[in-house]
């Protein structure tokens, strides 16, 4: 392994190790694996998947590939700014690309009737209920991210590998349930109104906005101050660039749905509609 | 459907969502100002800074909040808008009364609240600030008051048309 950890003389631990990468990247090439399987399956049943759903699986698995193993995710161990395009690769950008790639939609149409079923229950079930609730993914997301920047749980996941592990697949996980806590492109048992969603999502989005420039101003134990600031402002217009697109469909969604009926516009808007189950 | 009924519906459309043309308008003027505030004077002036060593933790997330919200407004606003058109219902004046309101509104909390009190950052860091203050301000008192005259003059025109009808 490649040692320019002690270059500018600012790392807190060890080097990334390899298995600490493996570890992190096979959860997502496993799933890459069951979409390109579930894809098969939907074919041979005479129920096609639409390409650009397998382009936005597979460039959001890229995403998060790059941000937990190879060069990005080893400069990223010494260097905040890194670590922060890696957060924002992980924790945002990957989220919401393989959301918009409708993987529930997908298992159900590939899956047997009886395993079908059995998801289903699953995405019915109360703890599916609590885990997409938007204020409580909110919580699990932004809170997460306060948490790690502002105790020295940071300085500590430099350390800890069982700590990186945990730290970068909540990162991930918490992520995507706050995209599809707030946009509803597979079928989504649990709805919640779009008021609730929107107030839910300018929380949300204050308190991640409010830590970036908290960074900015007080870094993490153990980050320069430049990095910091750098890392910091990444943060805060990267946060801002792709919250973009979760709101823009947010309000699309709303859009359609307030469409008054017997309107030429509404049957223009239809041919764009998220797939049915 | 003779111009004149055609005329009339719209009228009716328009007043029956006066109150969504005004929102929209608010949504968009607050959405406009915050973007301004940072393409111009963040981004191209380089007057505001990012981060000033002397922002209060009330200013810290007060600007977080309007941030985000101006961010949610700017699109929400654009879809209001497009709504109100595929309705038939946008009435302009009703809505450039709620951008003049917003804008003017959000401009006046950032340019006393936020830069004087909670010292987010200041408008321009020069020795004559006061002028940049003032022209800040007098601007946002501006587009107020005549966010407010336009805002009473539909007021205005939909009781008078009520009154019509009625007769």
């Amino acid at each position: 392994m490649i040692s320019t950890s002690h270059i500018h003389g600012q790392t807190t631990g060890a080097e990334l190790s390899e298995w600490v990468q493996i570890l992190l990247a096979l959860p997502f090439i496993f799933a890459l694996i069951l979409y390109g399987a579930a894809v098969f399956f939907s074919r041979q049943r005479q129920r096609p998947w639409p390409f650009y759903r397998i382009v936005l699986w597979v460039l959001g698995i890229a995403c998060a590939l790059v941000a937990v193993g190879g060069p990005l995710a080893q400069l990223a161990h010494m260097d905040f700014t890194m670590h922060m395009l890696g957060h924002l690769l992980l924790g945002m950008l990957a989220p919401l690309l393989m959301a918009l790639a409708a993987p529930m939609t997908l298992f159900l149409r590939a899956l047997p009737q009886g395993q079908a079923k059995r998801l289903s229950r699953f995405l019915k079930s109360w703890p599916s209920r609590v885990l997409t609730d938007p204020v409580a993914a909110s919580l699990l997301n932004v809170g997460g991210l306060w948490i790690l920047y502002t105790t020295p749980l940071y300085q500590e996941m430099h350390e800890n590998s069982y700590l990186h592990v945990f730290i970068h697949a909540h990162v991930f996980i918490a992520g995507y349930l706050f995209t599809v806590s707030m946009i509803y492109i597979d079928p989504t048992p649990h709805r919640n109104g779009y008021v609730y969603r929107a107030v839910t999502l300018i929380a949300a989005l204050a308190g991640h906005g409010i830590l970036s420039k908290y960074i900015y101003g007080n870094p993490p134990a153990g980050v320069p101050v430049d990095q910091a600031e750098s890392g910091g402002m990444l943060m805060y217009y990267g946060g801002d660039g792709i919250d973009l697109v979760i709101v823009f469909i947010l309000c699309l969604h709303w859009y359609r749905s307030t469409a008054p009926e017997n309107s030429k516009v509404n049957n223009m808007a239809k041919p764009f509609e998220t797939d049915p189950a | 459907m003779t111009a004149n009924t055609y005329q009339s519906s719209i009228i009716s459309n328009q007043f029956s969502y006066s109150t969504r043309n005004l929102w929209s308008g608010i949504l968009f003027g607050v959405g406009l100002a915050a973007f301004l505030d940072e393409t111009l004077f963040h981004q191209l002036l380089h007057w505001h800074h990012f981060y000033d060593k002397s922002t209060t933790d009330a200013g810290l997330v007060s600007d977080g909040l309007f941030h985000a919200f101006s961010w949610f407004a700017t699109i929400g606003s654009l879809f209001l808008f497009a709504d109100l058109r595929r309705r038939n219902a946008l009435w302009l004046t009703r809505w450039w009364s709620g951008v003049l309101l917003g804008a003017g509104a959000f401009q006046l909390y950032d340019g006393t609240i936020q830069h004087k009190v909670m010292r987010i950052h200041q408008i321009r860091y020069v020795d004559n600030l006061i002028i940049y203050d003032l022209v800040w301000n007098i601007t946002a008192v501006v587009m107020i008051l005549a966010g407010a005259f336009l805002l009473v003059w539909t007021k205005k025109k939909m009781k008078k048309h009520k009154g019509e009808q009625r007769d």
